[in-house]
């Protein structure tokens, strides 16, 4: 501190940084109708990297704005920018671009291209926050880019009943993007809500997809993700998950799924996944597996489905522990006899053995396949004796006398009480 | 004929049975709907009931009453009236008293607990199958003299269109699995009107979604206004034919 030299140097130092900093945030471009700039599109040119261009309240009939350097385009009371069906209204063509407030409306349908509300094309660390974009071709579309925040947008789309599948684009789309985190989001009246391919290691959470004419989320080649809490309703089809592994899925509610081609969940050749909290409740099919192998399934609600696992024969070393069955019109069903997969623990409502030592684990097993099931597999137009009394005298034989139910698909020790999943950490406990 | 089937009418109700059934039916529905959490639940609990206690019921009802009143229609074929007059006021009297117990039964509490038009449709499959039911019994009671050959008859008869009937063609339909079997499902069904019933009453529900292909097939050929009516007509037809070859018997027999 006894020298003047140093303490000037600092004070210089100090100078310059915050010079930098001047340059490195720049200074704010506003935008409004009064404003020097009337247009988005002009502020945008005119910003240097670094600056913040600050979009007031009021309409913008405006389109094919490039975002090409890190630029902060923020909007202030609710500004709303109009496409006018005229094109792409905004392609992130630059690295630390956040687009935060805006409303983006109004794109065609092109059979052409994908137009978007918001591209990014092969860049990283773009955040797109908190925006409102509705009546659109494609919602928000990135392609090549990784690093990427999605978090606190509205997709809305259409009406999507009676659309055509080709007709329609997703929500949220991410090709070839890593590390992505897409929290938040409300997206509705599209082809797929979120749409992932070849994306890895991203986070999809907090989420709600509903009133989509395919599916809730599709997502295929897409590794190492973990998708928790999000909620998934009245899709056209539920949520189709394909060709993937290593993925956690936890605390999702997957809901009225209901129509002759609905999936809660749809999983082909996912692998060593984990499902655990999730609730399935009014779904068509609450999970349809196919050539899934080494999935952990526990402590999932199963809640009014009508299957609630079809569980193909492809299928192997699957294991589902504490979960619940409620309600369901099959429990579970399965196209082969040869079955390589675990049952253990689980609470069915249509169990009806004893416990005789009373610790809660019912004395003799329960087989979840019921003989009709097996035969509506077997022979599809037969389900049209549902509710048939011979149907449920046939049942009711094969439970007392199994013979041509699968033998090894069997729950050894069913528990006699619904499991609260919140706390039964003690129950639990006591079984491992 | 209308005095006749006045008569016939006062004498089901004074011997109670109907009014037991009644009764039974109001006990059952009221149970349901208060039951389950909603209407479609308790409609398709009562459908199961309703497609397997009323024919039942309405098939012994009939044989029983019809051989009960034997001496009755003996008395007044003596008299100059038209025998075909006879068979029928008798029909017509144990056929509406049945369903006429059914919908006080059914529909009663249905109105209470929310009308919708599969209630409806599940009344009006009630009151079908009574009138087929009837029917059947009838035919069983014409073809033999011996009361217990009769029920027996009619008990058989039942209990292969509730039961047998559905074995039979799950049987052809696991036999030919590896062939297209929807047509040939719905082709079979319609030759049951139990089969027809629960299946015009289960597409009407929300668990028809379960049904794939086949209950797609089936909407698309049920689903529409005129669908549900060539099904109703087909259940009419079960019950018009039974009557006629029945009431030819009675006519042509030697008493």
């Amino acid at each position: 501190m006894k020298d003047p030299t140093k303490q000037i140097f600092i004070l210089a130092y100090v100078l310059a940084l915050m010079l930098g900093s001047q340059a490195a945030f720049g200074t704010t471009l506003k935008v409004c109708p009064t404003c020097p700039y009337t247009s988005v599109k002009e502020a945008v040119a005119a910003a240097k990297p670094g600056e913040t261009v600050l979009v007031e309240g009021g309409t913008y009939q405006e389109h094919g704005i490039e975002i090409n350097k890190p630029l902060t385009l923020l909007g202030r009371n609710n500004p709303v920018i109009d496409g006018n069906f005229k094109g792409q209204i905004l392609t992130i063509t630059s690295d630390n671009v956040t687009v935060e407030g805006l409303t983006l409306q109004n794109i065609a349908t092109s059979y052409r291209q994908d137009d978007a509300a918001i591209r990014v094309v092969q860049r990283s660390n773009v955040r797109i926050l908190n925006n409102t974009i509705l009546h659109t071709y494609f919602g928000i579309y990135l392609q090549n880019s990784d690093n990427c925040v999605i978090k606190g947008n509205v997709v809305a789309g259409q009406d999507v009943t009676g659309k055509n599948e080709s007709a329609l684009g997703n929500a949220i789309h991410l090709w070839y993007c890593d590390k992505a985190v897409i929290s938040n989001n409300r997206v509705s009246g599209h082809r797929d809500g979120i749409y992932l391919e070849f994306v890895k290691d991203s986070e999809v959470k907090d989420n709600l997809s509903e009133h989509n004419l395919r599916y809730g989320l599709h997502f295929m080649f897409s590794d190492r993700n973990t998708y928790t809490h999000n909620t998934f309703r009245k899709n056209g089809a539920g949520v189709a998950v394909m060709y993937t592994r290593d993925i956690r899925m936890e605390y999702n509610t997957f809901e009225d799924n209901w129509g002759a081609a609905a999936y809660g969940l749809l999983l082909k050749d996912i692998s060593n996944s984990v499902i655990h909290n999730n609730t399935f409740r009014r779904n068509t099919t609450g999970i349809y597996m196919e050539s899934s192998s080494r999935l952990d399934l526990q402590r999932n609600d199963f809640d009014r489905n009508g299957w609630a696992v079809r569980l193909l024969s492809s299928c192997t070393d699957d294991v589902f522990k504490f979960n619940n069955f409620t309600g369901n019109s099959f429990d579970v069903s399965t196209n082969g006899d040869s079955q390589l997969n675990r049952f253990e623990n689980n609470y069915w409502d249509k169990y009806t053995g004893y416990d005789l030592d009373k610790d809660r684990v019912g004395d003799v097993p329960y087989r979840p396949v019921s003989l009709y099931s097996m035969l509506v597999e077997r022979v599809p137009p037969s389900v049209i004796f549902m509710r048939s009394f011979m149907v449920d005298l046939l049942d009711s034989i094969e439970k007392v006398l199994p013979s041509f139910i699968p033998e090894n698909l069997v729950d050894e020790q069913p528990l006699m009480k619904k499991i609260e999943h919140d706390n039964d950490r003690k129950l639990a406990q006591v079984l491992r | 004929m209308n005095k006749i089937i006045k008569y016939v009418f006062y004498d089901i109700i004074r011997n109670k049975i109907v009014l037991a059934y009644t009764l039974f039916l109001l006990l059952l529905s009221f149970g349901l709907f208060n039951l389950g959490g909603s209407p479609d639940k308790a409609i398709l609990s009562l459908l199961n009931l309703v497609l397997l206690t009323v024919p039942l019921i309405s098939i012994v009802f009939a044989t029983t009453h019809f051989y009960n009143s034997y001496e009755f229609m003996e008395l007044l074929v003596a008299q100059p009236i038209n025998r075909k007059k006879i068979f029928m006021s008798e029909y017509l009297g144990v056929a509406c008293s049945l369903s006429g117990a059914f919908i006080l039964g059914v529909g009663v509490p249905m109105l209470i607990f929310g009308a919708s038009i599969t209630g409806l449709y599940l009344l009006l499959t009630g009151v079908f199958i009574t009138f087929i039911f009837v029917a059947l019994a009838f035919l069983a009671s014409v073809i033999t003299r011996d009361k217990a050959k009769g029920i027996g008859i009619a008990l058989l008869l039942w209990f292969y269109f509730a039961l047998i009937y559905d074995g039979i063609v799950l049987i052809i339909l696991y036999a030919f699995a590896d062939y297209p079997l929807e047509s040939a499902t719905l082709a079979m069904t319609a030759l049951n009107p139990v089969d027809l019933g629960r299946i015009i009453v289960l597409l009407n529900l929300d668990v028809s979604a379960l049904m794939g292909y086949t209950g797609a097939l089936y909407k698309s050929i049920l689903g529409s206004l005129w669908g549900i009516g060539l099904a109703f007509g087909l259940m009419l037809v079960w019950a018009v034919v039974p009557l006629a070859s029945s009431g030819r018997i009675f006519s042509k027999r030697d008493l």
